[in-house]
């Protein structure tokens, strides 16, 4: 038979996650942080405030790192949140799971396509704050060489090389995140419970993280070195906590999709 | 071994969910090339039938072989044959018609990619939906949908189609549109499992039947077969109803008199001994005014309710 790896399946999942209003209302709301933060810079002027914020009205290239800073913590993962958590919980709800199943997609396929999408949401909205930061940045701020946090200067398209390289950083960050979504999907069939599941442990995972008597357990919550990539932006780079992290995201990838497999792959479709 | 001249034959199939038997001991035949009527009232184990056979959810125990192979085992070599209408439509809201379709064939990596558009324009069009194909399914009728939901089934060539309940919220037209399209999908060979709780519905369009009564299979055959099983009884029309009955009495036959709006009617189940031929002579030789008189076979509906229970109640 023909076109047996069934691309067409995740070509059509890409288009129907990027069709959906929903998709474009969250990554606008994303593209709003760094456009707030500008102008609102803009408006008051810089002094107090992280380091990140004070430079900005010095180099305008500064919005996308601190849209970046401010958009990881909640509003990044609210988006990938509600996008993993719908993953097969909606299908479920709106019915179509047990005709892609008798289709037939294949269990597992359908999993692994629905992760890619996931990704490729996470990339699309690390991306988005990242570009409409270097736009609002341009547009409100002067542009120049920029001052790494090594003391070093760089020019601008190394700079934003630079940020291209954090949004990955960003992306990264989010996948092993995404797989937990994807595993609390197959556990309902109400997609704003496992949306709300997903991002109420991801606040519960952040929480931990600050806590100075759970320090043993640090190094394995997913979001660990979410904030780290001010390693990206030395001279040279310093990649250590670029592969923590990769290693760290691997392994909630393994765990959580291992999850999702065991409980998809037998459980009784009755949606 | 599995039968080749079947298309779904089961084994003891049983679901449980906990302590209670959803399905029971099933023993499907249905055979190839017919139109199989799926009787039952509402929650005698059809729907969870059909899902077990579509490898949906898994048997607690009991085999289930779908077009010759083992199911749910060898799913992907079973179901790309299979097109299916499974407990009512399943789309996407925020999708026009024709997206819908074309997201749930591209699910299907049997269905050639370069003829999708036209696969599913052709099933759009069988199912007289072709006008609306590029609107949001938001936007349909519950009749509209159900139709969309027999496009999908359509997207492919099938042997075999499982529709759970097809005409559920169609219109009269619709009903009959759906009629037409089985007995024309049944002609090209296709075999069809329709479930229903709608009698007239299968008695219309099926050849063979199955009915479900608390998650039980209680009978199946041919339609004919399944009409012979009940005592044919003879129903005469008279206004002397009493010595009609005494008469019928002296032949060995117990009638009893039904009351209607204009006419008493008596009725009694024909025995084997007696020849209904010598029964009108016998009344009319009694004295007995005979205005009508018939041999009646039970409808399939009598055999239905005396299967399953006439009551409105669930079965628990």
């Amino acid at each position: 038979m023909r076109n047996s790896v069934g691309l067409a399946l995740l070509a059509s999942e890409i288009t129907v996650l990027f069709r959906r209003k929903r998709t474009w209302a969250m990554l606008l709301a994303l593209a709003a942080v760094p456009v707030l933060v500008a102008v609102a810079v803009k408006i008051t002027g810089s002094g107090r405030g992280p380091a990140f914020i004070s430079q900005i009205s010095e180099n305008g290239l500064f919005v996308t790192f601190a849209g970046l800073l401010l958009a990881v913590p909640l509003f990044l993962p609210l988006t990938v949140g509600v996008v993993s958590g719908d993953a097969i919980a909606g299908e479920a709800s709106t019915g179509t799971l047990r005709y892609l199943l008798v289709a037939p997609a294949g269990r597992i396929r359908l999993l692994v396509i629905k992760y890619i999408g996931i990704a490729l949401f996470c990339l699309a909205a690390s991306l988005t704050v990242a570009v409409a930061g270097a736009l609002i940045g341009a547009a409100l701020f002067p542009i120049g060489p920029t001052t790494l946090l090594s003391g070093d200067t760089i020019d601008v398209g190394d700079a934003l090389l630079r940020a291209l390289l954090i949004a990955l950083y960003v992306t990264l960050s989010l996948l092993g995140f995404a797989a937990v979504g994807l595993f609390i999907s197959t556990l309902t069939d109400v997609p704003v419970g496992a949306m709300a599941a997903t991002v109420v442990l991801d606040v519960a995972v952040q929480i931990a993280d600050s806590l100075p008597q759970l320090e043993w357990l640090h190094p394995f919550l997913f979001s660990h070195y979410w904030l780290s990539f001010g390693d990206l932006l030395r001279q040279p780079i310093a990649w250590d906590s670029f592969a923590s992290n990769a290693v760290l995201q691997a392994g909630y990838i393994v765990v959580f999709g291992a999850l999702a497999y065991a409980r998809f792959a037998r459980k009784d479709i009755l949606s | 071994m599995s039968d080749g001249s079947l298309a779904i034959e089961t084994g003891g199939l049983t679901k449980r969910f906990g302590a209670q038997a959803a399905v029971e001991n099933v023993d499907l035949r249905v055979p190839r090339g017919s139109v199989f009527g799926f009787l039952g009232p509402n929650g005698s184990g059809k729907t969870t039938t059909i899902r077990m056979l579509l490898g949906l959810i898994s048997a607690s125990s009991g085999t289930a072989t779908v077009l010759g192979e083992s199911m749910p085992a060898r799913l992907r070599a079973v179901l790309p044959n299979v097109g299916a209408l499974v407990e009512g439509p399943g789309f996407y809201p925020f999708l026009s018609g024709t997206a819908n379709l074309r997201r749930l064939d591209s699910a299907d990596r049997h269905a050639p990619s370069d003829s999708r558009a036209a696969r599913v324009e052709a099933a759009l069009d069988r199912v007289g939906l072709a006008g609306v194909g590029r609107k949001k399914v938001k936007a349909y009728s519950l009749g509209m949908k159900q139709r969309l939901g027999l496009a999908n089934a359509l997207l492919m060539p099938r042997d075999l189609l499982v529709l759970d309940e097809p005409t559920n919220g169609l219109d009269p037209q619709g009903t009959r549109e759906v009629r037409s399209l089985v007995s024309s999908l049944a002609a090209e060979g296709t075999t069809v499992f329709v479930s229903s709780h709608l009698l007239a519905e299968i008695e219309q369009m099926c050849t063979h039947a199955a009915v479900m009564s608390a998650g039980r299979l209680v009978a199946q055959g041919t339609l004919e077969e399944l009409r012979r099983v009940g005592e044919p009884g003879i129903r005469l029309s008279t206004p002397d109803a009493a010595a009609a009955v005494s008469a019928l009495a002296g032949l060995g036959l117990l009638a009893s008199i039904e009351h209607g709006a204009s006419d008493q009617a008596v009725v009694a189940p024909l025995g084997s001994s007696v020849n209904p031929d010598d029964i009108v002579p016998a009344l009319v030789a009694a004295g007995v005014r005979v205005r009508a008189f018939a041999v009646e076979r039970p409808s399939l509906e009598d055999r239905f309710v005396a299967l399953t229970g006439e009551g409105f109640d669930v079965a628990q």
